[in-house]
């Protein structure tokens, strides 16, 4: 039964809401009791390093990723790879960063090459997409 | 403009990259997602160039590069024929590849642009995300070349095994790692090209073994590849579009290659490790005559303009003949005559996931008229024709029914199970994996020898007779 299970989720949900409660009370009582208590750092917010959001993100992406792709119909896996090789190339704002501000000239000289081929991707993915997903037609009526 | 602000903008480019591949649920909506993602690549460019501020000359460059490299793009777009998609997918993962090895390259000589720290003094963070990000796109790179020489007829389809390649293969991984380490440790500039240099000959090593029937698996692979060395990227330069990205097409591609496995019933582990379809398998030679029945195209339009239900099965072979057209105006012709038709698509027709879907879509085929294996397998008991169009292994019943068969498990289209199979191929040779058709000397089974365009369009005549 659908309600039961929904109300009992949402049981689990009140008690583990509860003891996060607990624990975060715990941990300012903490940081009362010893204000350089590393952990208390850590739960007033202190430095985390982006390196976790960032792949934080990196992995509800791959989640994203699972569950879009296989949402795709097999008659447009053409499509789809030519499509994620065109928006792959977004690549391409690192050889802009290098070709823009860079001040060695090696690093310009990569950049360049790197831009010039993250281009040739992005012009030629979306257009060649574009030019295949126009021509699924369905029947005349 | 502030960078709390540049991120946020790359964040709803990744959304809307997101959207370009929810699009792809379904013909009618594919479009626009086409348009969102093109919109979601502009936003990326447009916040990267208003967020760094490049000088003039920077600038100069930049728009430079970006026409250079998209008239390039736009040119191969506008020109490329269909049937040559999976060599042109092949060649894009390879610049995605080199891409990433040159922005890795650049990072490293002037890590200040990017925030990364001082050169000779890169955060230890970043150059593991660098060296990996690298050492994925350098593999990337030379694999998709190698792919896209065996597709484009350049190299033999055929696996060439060299002696100890497993040995070699796991000598150069090892390395990999210590020359990681090492990178880490010294920032030298010279251990990064040898990281380099070690992923090229990997990424060599890693597909010259595997044979052109498992091309599907590899294309797809190297997709989900070419988005790992993006996140790697992003991961060094803090970018949030290009990390969403990387494993938006990181997933995607381990998919696809999922997905192009189990239509071939083998282990992802298999394939890596090549050499399928290169032995000639040895025949089944049980002592028995076997008679193939052999037709003409009147026979085969006798029988078509006869029948009630007519399912057409594509294959690699009308993509080399570019016998799509030619099928269309045939399935134009029957339904004049108020035959039923249908197609039915292999999950592994042709060299890449989707690739007969593009092709029959090319010769205007309406795509609700196209079927999926699981979808149609139930209906060719109740056709009155199966026309076989330059599929082979796909529909060999031994793979349902022969456990000593190398290809036994594998799904097959049940073409057998059609009153009649018109089976149109160039000679009564074996199929990529070598293997023995035994659909060949079955009952009704009736072999059309001759090019599959060639035959069809002899069909479409025989009928105006």
């Amino acid at each position: 039964m659908e309600p039961t299970a929904l109300e009992k989720a949402l049981d689990q949900l009140d008690s583990a809401g509860a003891s996060v409660r607990a624990a975060v009370e715990s941990m300012q009582s903490a940081e009362v009791a010893d204000a350089a208590s590393a952990l208390a750092h850590a739960a007033s917010g202190g430095a985390i390093d982006p390196f976790v959001f960032r792949f934080a993100i990196f992995v509800l992406a791959i989640f994203v990723g699972y569950y879009v792709v296989w949402s795709v119909t097999p008659a447009l896996h053409t499509p789809l790879m030519s499509v994620t090789n065109a928006i792959s190339s977004v690549i391409v704002v690192g050889a802009l960063l290098a070709v823009g501000i860079s001040a060695s000239g090696l690093a310009t000289g990569f950049g360049f090459i790197a831009l010039i081929l993250a281009s040739v991707n992005i012009f030629g993915g979306f257009l060649v997409t574009s030019r295949m997903l126009a021509m699924y037609k369905k029947k005349d009526k | 403009m502030s960078a709390n602000l540049a991120s946020f903008l790359y964040l709803v480019s990744g959304i809307l990259f997101i959207l370009a591949l929810r699009g792809l649920s379904h013909p009618t909506t594919s479009r626009q997602g086409n348009v969102y993602g093109m919109v979601g690549m502009a936003i990326a460019i447009g916040t990267t160039l208003l967020y760094a501020t490049p000088s003039f000359g920077g600038f100069v460059l930049i728009v430079l590069g970006l026409a250079i490299g998209g008239g390039i793009g736009a040119v191969i777009a506008k020109r490329i024929a269909m049937t040559a998609m999976p060599q042109l997918v092949a060649a894009f993962h390879s610049l995605v590849g080199l891409a990433a090895v040159m922005v890795a390259a650049a990072a490293l000589y002037a890590p200040e642009s990017f925030g990364i720290g001082t050169l000779g003094a890169i955060h230890a963070q970043a150059l593991v995300e660098m060296s990996l990000g690298v050492a994925i796109g350098a593999i990337t790179f030379t694999g998709s070349i190698i792919a896209f020489l065996k597709l484009d007829g350049r190299m033999s389809g055929k696996p060439i095994l060299l002696p100890m390649r497993h040995v070699v293969n796991a000598g150069l991984a090892i390395a990999l790692v210590v020359l990681i380490v090492l990178l880490v440790t010294t920032q030298s500039t010279s251990i990064f090209w040898l990281i380099v240099i070690a992923s090229l000959v990997l990424g060599v090593l890693i597909i010259i073994p595997i044979g052109g029937a498992d091309m599907p698996v590899v294309v797809s692979m190297l997709n989900s590849y070419s988005g790992w060395a993006a996140a790697g990227i992003g991961f060094t330069l803090g970018n949030l579009a290009l990390i969403i990205t990387g494993a938006l097409v990181g997933s995607s591609g381990a998919i696809l290659s999922y997905i192009m496995c189990k239509g071939m019933n083998r282990s992802f582990i298999s394939v890596i490790l090549g050499g399928f379809g290169g032995e000639t398998a040895a025949a089944a030679d049980d002592g028995i005559e076997r008679t193939v029945k052999q037709g003409s195209a009147d026979d085969a339009a006798y029988l078509m303009a006869n029948a009630q239900k007519v399912i057409i099965v594509p294959g690699y072979g009308m993509a080399v003949a570019q016998a799509q057209h030619a099928l269309r105006e045939l399935a134009d012709k029957l339904k004049e005559a108020g035959v039923e038709v249908k197609y039915a698509i292999h999950p592994v027709a042709g060299r890449m996931p989707g690739h007969m879907n593009v092709l029959l879509a090319e010769a205007q085929v309406p795509y609700d008229e196209v079927f999926e294996l699981e979808d149609i397998n139930s209906e060719f008991a109740q056709a009155d024709v199966a026309y076989v169009i330059g599929a082979n292994d796909v529909t060999n019943p031994a793979a349902r029914d022969d456990k000593t068969s190398p290809i036994y498990g594998m799904p097959i289209l049940d073409v057998d199970k059609a009153r009649t199979c018109l089976f149109v191929k160039r000679s009564l040779g074996s199929g990529y994996a070598g293997i023995d058709n035994t659909l060949f000397y079955k009952d009704g089974t009736m072999m059309l020898l001759g090019d599959a365009k060639k035959m069809t369009e002899d069909i479409v005549k025989a009928m105006d007779h």
